[in-house]
């Protein structure tokens, strides 16, 4: 299997191709490339695979520990031949208990860890992810303004007033009040935290979000308007997702389709109607069961 | 980093403040040349015309004091900026990276850190030459370098799986902008203290090398050169090792006071 190689999907024009992944940076392709991904870009022109963002491909990996001098050490698997893709324009549901692999997936797919086998290839820029914890997701460092306006910054295209004005467009598009815009993370409410977070992973106008448990840390009501947020910015950003979940709850109400994963595996896939309502598995019953 | 105020801080603050204002007025004015001498007034008792008396030369010992002092804080600071410095890039480096640079960065630490201080900055100054206070500066900088890279290899290696820090990676900042924009500001809350620990034991590291005749040499003078003079006569000038001592004293318990305040009102959230 070549890891390296960059893989041309069917349909598409190298040319066009690397328009569109080098649109957003540079360095993107290089840097997921290293990590074992193959970079390339869905084509223009109606194909089969014109519909998809992502695309995983029978992916094995884990974690190495210990070793000396990187040599040896121990190889534990947490991802077993996981196998989907991503439509354009859906929400893609990935439920399973905690410590089941969802989040090792979702490193993978950012390119963070690197598959031990198997194929990721992504059709559109660089993902962003929004993670779980609004605690530790913003540097405590840094103002509101600053975190937001970084991706911008290395990305380097665009000159301060430029940024500034993005930056103050997006914040209160995702309904940052303006007087928190100069305060450190540790001023803010979890929820306004998290509309920062959505902030600085959209700055940079990425087509495909992953987000992982985004609101398992909020407050009911809280969670119900970042929700809608997420929902909204789907159709005017065109962004496709990612839902990583343990909430059956949350998944029902926003996700097209789901996953489900047991230890590392995909056990069961489909519309969430059909997954949800006519479960095939024994394991996707026994996690509905516990959510009622 | 948020800052509260405490007592450790405050005191600490106004302690330091008042002796390094001391030793900067000191740098440009005393009430007596330090090095003249005068055969009328040997060994002086403390008066009001000599603060802290004369030693056997006759020499106004509160001018000394104040040059003297003047020549440790700067050694002291010199040692701690390099030790820092290279240190801090040390432990960033080991601790962000981790793997093989870790493993030979941190076992070249441990040789240093395997000998005694004071012999490591011996065996530099005897191959750097002795009696320049550029080489003594350079010797104890060395010597410093293992701690700082310890403190802060921790610090980098502990925020190195934080969210943000995968964000910034993700949105391809370089791993020398990670560590130096998005993490080093968040690991001030160790270093301070660092930093005033490693000022404290510069002082006292200094001191010795120049009791011991390898640190400053005379005209100039230092707090611990002083000391080993003042030591030859104990009985006929006490005052002479109390104000020197107490200078050294004073120096290092300001600067201890200021870390600990800082420890203690460092962000708890944070590391």
């Amino acid at each position: 299997m070549s890891m390296n190689s960059l893989q041309t999907p069917l349909n598409t024009l190298p040319s066009e191709a690397f328009s569109r992944a080098g649109a957003d940076s540079p360095s993107a392709a290089e840097s997921l490339s290293e990590a074992g991904i193959m970079v390339t870009a869905a084509s223009m022109p109606a194909g089969p695979a014109d519909d998809l963002v992502l695309e995983v491909r029978h992916v094995c990996g884990g974690y190495k520990s210990g070793g000396f001098f990187g040599r040896g050490g121990s190889y534990k698997e947490v991802i077993h031949d996981v196998d989907f893709v991503v439509r354009h324009g859906e929400i893609l549901g990935l439920v399973g208990e905690s410590g089941t692999g969802k989040s090792t997936l979702a490193k993978m797919i950012l390119g963070l860890l690197k598959p031990e086998k198997g194929e990721i290839i992504h059709y559109t820029k660089r993902p962003q992810i929004i993670f779980q914890d609004p605690y530790s997701s913003l540097n405590p460092a840094y103002t509101v303004e600053w975190t937001v306006e970084e991706p911008l910054r290395v990305f380097g295209k665009y000159d301060a007033a430029e940024r500034k004005r993005r930056v103050r467009e997006m914040l209160e598009r995702v309904d940052v009040p303006e007087e928190v815009f100069q305060a450190k993370p540790d001023e803010l409410s979890g929820g306004q935290r998290q509309r920062v977070s959505i902030a600085a992973a959209l700055i940079r106008r990425p087509r495909f979000i992953i987000a992982d448990e985004p609101v398992s840390a909020l407050d009911v009501t809280i969670q119900a308007q970042i929700l809608k947020l997420l929902k909204d910015l789907r159709t005017e950003l065109d962004l496709s997702y990612l839902f990583i979940s343990h909430d059956l709850n949350v998944v029902y109400q926003l996700c097209d389709r789901v996953l489900v994963m047991k230890q590392g595996r995909i056990v069961e896939q489909g519309t969430v109607e059909e997954v949800f309502d006519h479960p095939q598995q024994e394991y996707t019953k026994q996690l509905l069961a516990a959510a009622e | 980093m948020k800052k509260k105020m405490n007592g450790y801080l405050m005191a600490g603050l106004i302690i330091t403040g008042v002796l390094l204002l001391m030793t900067l007025i000191g740098a440009f004015y005393t009430p007596y040349d330090p090095t003249v001498m005068s055969a009328r007034e040997k060994f002086n008792a403390p008066s009001f015309a000599h603060l802290f008396g004369t030693d056997n030369f006759g020499r106004d010992i509160f001018s000394r004091v104040l040059k003297g002092s003047g020549t440790t804080v700067f050694i002291a600071l010199s040692t701690v900026v390099i030790g820092a410095v290279i240190g801090t890039a040390v432990g960033a480096v080991t601790g962000y990276f981790g793997g093989f640079i870790d493993e030979v960065l941190m076992r070249m630490n441990d040789a240093l850190t395997a000998f005694p201080s004071i012999l490591l900055a011996l065996v530099v100054i005897s191959i750097l030459g002795p009696g320049s206070r550029f080489n003594l500066i350079l010797a104890l900088g060395i010597v410093f370098i293992p701690g700082f890279a310890r403190v802060t290899r921790t610090a980098f290696a502990s925020l190195r799986d934080r969210n943000y820090v995968e964000s910034a990676r993700l949105m391809g900042a370089s791993s020398a902008r990670i560590m130096l924009i998005h993490m080093l500001p968040n690991i001030f809350s160790v270093l301070f203290p660092a930093l005033t620990i490693g000022f404290n034991n510069a002082v006292l590291a200094e001191a010795s090398m120049s009791f011991l005749g390898i640190g400053v040499t005379p005209p100039d003078a230092s707090l611990g050169y002083m000391l080993s003079e003042a030591q030859g006569m104990i009985v006929a000038a006490p005052w002479y090792a109390i104000s020197t001592g107490l200078m050294i004293i004073l120096l290092v318990f300001g600067a201890g006071l200021i870390g600990e305040g800082l420890q203690r009102s460092g962000n708890s959230t944070e590391l």
